[in-house]
């Protein structure tokens, strides 16, 4: 869509401590998830709608209301939900660990492969495959060309920013049992966030894929191997690529 | 005239105000440097950095590392994080200037948090979260007052060797990268060249405020390399007016005194401070200084 947007960290950990909050009325990790989504998705086209929307084109002003919905968000979780880390539970049937092969996996985070597996393929197929996904594209591609052939651009844009901050929301819930949520959880995934997009290539899904592999990858095996430069190892890649291949590495257009 | 006036007013204002107002004003100027350096990239370059702290971070970090745990003395240290600073800035502007718009944005961004990172982790070089203390002030200058002079006349050689920059015939070709990158560089200017320079420049000016940064607390937190650190600078800019000379250093005093001031009765900074970003981009895009001339433009011609 074009929007710069810095407040995915912060929906990440707001669905992280509404799906705290659900859990404590309702004991199922799945539909926290859902709901959590929904509620961040409701925040996200309230946001995107009032706000977002008066500054099309202008990229800094983007930024700073994001930003500034960010901090605004972070506070707010530190009042409501304290300083203290708050774990989520790993869900019953899944706290046995996998044997596959001889090799012990924690069944949890095999089923959280899977299902950002079945996510991504299913918004591969809504973005590529379906009428509605056409109509995005050709919205973010050329506006005014759209509209004049009447697609209902505004309303979709709208949309599409709920579905997305819907998943950083419910993403913020599966995450949950294997990183908790802490204050402090927004600004460490804003970076991961961003690298991945601008490893991958903004505007491909197949990007966002590849990226989150490799930064995945780097990231778990640095923090293992020189904790102390985890950091710095995480942006290697990123480096590297943008100086070969400045749009990323499935990118249709530079960032 | 005008500005004879205000150097004089602000000789005078340490005979006046208090230590407080004193070492606020200091801060304030420090800030305004700051500010003024990210200025040269956002309004004279159009290109939005979010990862300026770095250069205020890493020369107050080089200044202290060097003073602690090699001992040298300010004469050398000083220069030396300058220099250090200054050639990181060039490095840092080989990677993020392959883009522009969201993209350096994202880039500056995403090399600032790597060193932010790396602050924060690298305990045995930077204590972590603990900071950096037992770090001292050239030439002695523990009181407020003398503290002061030094900043303003840091201050005050800053802003005008950056108002000479932007008035030379280079920063002229700055704000033609700026609005016309393709016809200027079909007139044979080499636009990436121009940025490049612009960004070390910019750079060399952001860890001057770092070395005043230091200087001034005695101590250095990873927090000075941090996002938010980057936004407030920005923010002043844009509070202020981004592309005007005056424009950052108002914008700096306004974040500063909300800063100190606000936060001295308010507990939740972050929030409001949440809310002065959405305030301000919404209603008052360009500015403050923008807006209080043509304030003053609509009054004069109306008498």
């Amino acid at each position: 869509m074009r929007i710069a947007n810095l407040t995915h960290g912060a929906l990440f950990m707001l669905g992280a401590y509404i799906g705290v909050s659900i859990l404590k009325v309702v004991p199922n990790l799945w539909l926290a998830a859902l709901l959590a989504g929904l509620a961040v998705a409701a925040f996200g086209g309230l946001l995107e709608k009032f706000i977002l929307r008066k500054l099309a084109g202008n990229i800094l002003g983007q930024v700073l209301v994001t930003l500034g919905f960010a901090y605004i968000i972070a506070d707010l979780c530190l009042v409501v939900w304290g300083g203290d880390p708050v774990p989520l539970p790993t869900p019953q049937f899944l706290q046995q660990p996998l044997r596959v092969a001889g090799f012990a996996f924690p069944a949890y985070r095999i089923a959280v492969v899977v299902l950002s597996v079945l996510v991504g393929i299913a918004l591969y197929l809504l973005m590529e495959r379906t009428r509605l996904g056409a109509m995005i594209r050709a919205g973010v591609d050329d506006m005014q060309m759209a509209r004049a052939v009447g697609i209902p651009v505004s309303k979709l844009f709208t949309l599409v920013f709920c579905l997305g901050a819907g998943l950083a929301g419910a993403g913020g819930v599966i995450g949950g049992p294997i990183m908790s949520a802490y204050p402090g959880l927004d600004a460490d995934m804003l970076p991961l966030a961003l690298i991945v997009v601008i490893l991958g290539g903004v505007g491909s899904l197949v990007g966002a894929f590849a990226g989150s592999f490799i930064t995945g990858f780097v990231y778990t095996f640095g923090v293992a191997l020189f904790p102390q430069l985890a950091y710095v190892i995480l942006f290697l890649p990123m480096i590297f690529v943008m100086a070969f291949r400045p749009r990323g590495l499935f990118g249709k257009f530079a960032a | 005239m005008k500005l004879a006036a205000l150097a004089c007013l602000l000789v005078a204002f340490p005979l006046v105000g208090g230590e407080f107002y004193v070492n606020l004003a200091s801060q304030i100027f420090i800030f305004a440097i700051f500010a003024a350096s990210i200025n040269l990239l956002l309004g004279y370059g159009g290109l939005a950095t979010l990862g300026h702290a770095s250069y205020l971070g890493i020369a107050a970090y080089l200044s202290a590392l060097l003073g602690l745990k090699l001992g040298l003395g300010h004469w050398i240290s000083a220069p030396l994080a300058l220099l250090g600073t200054t050639l990181m800035a060039g490095v840092f502007g080989l990677i993020a200037l392959r883009a522009t718009g969201l993209g350096f944005l994202m880039l500056t961004l995403a090399l600032s948090q790597v060193l932010w990172g790396t602050a924060y982790r690298w305990v045995a070089l930077t204590d972590g979260d603990n900071g950096l203390r037992g770090l001292s002030r050239p030439f002695h200058l523990d009181d407020a007052a003398s503290f002061y002079y030094f900043a303003l006349a840091v201050t005050a050689a800053s802003l005008w060797l950056m108002a000479r920059f932007v008035g030379s015939p280079f920063g002229a070709a700055l704000r033609g990268t700026r609005d016309q990158p393709r016809r200027m560089s079909a007139l044979g200017h080499n636009v990436w060249l121009i940025r490049w320079i612009s960004f070390v420049y910019a750079g060399f000016w952001g860890a001057v405020s770092g070395l005043l940064f230091v200087y001034y607390h005695k101590y250095i937190h990873p927090i000075s390399l941090s996002l938010t650190n980057s936004a407030e600078g920005l923010l002043a800019v844009i509070a202020g007016g981004s592309g005007t000379l005056a424009g950052p250093v108002v914008g700096a005093a306004i974040v500063m005194l909300l800063k100190n001031y606000v936060s001295a009765y308010i507990e939740r900074w972050n929030t409001l401070l949440g809310l002065v970003f959405v305030l301000i981009v919404v209603f008052m895009p360009d500015g403050v200084v923008p807006g209080v001339k043509r304030l003053w433009l609509r009054f004069a011609s109306r008498t």
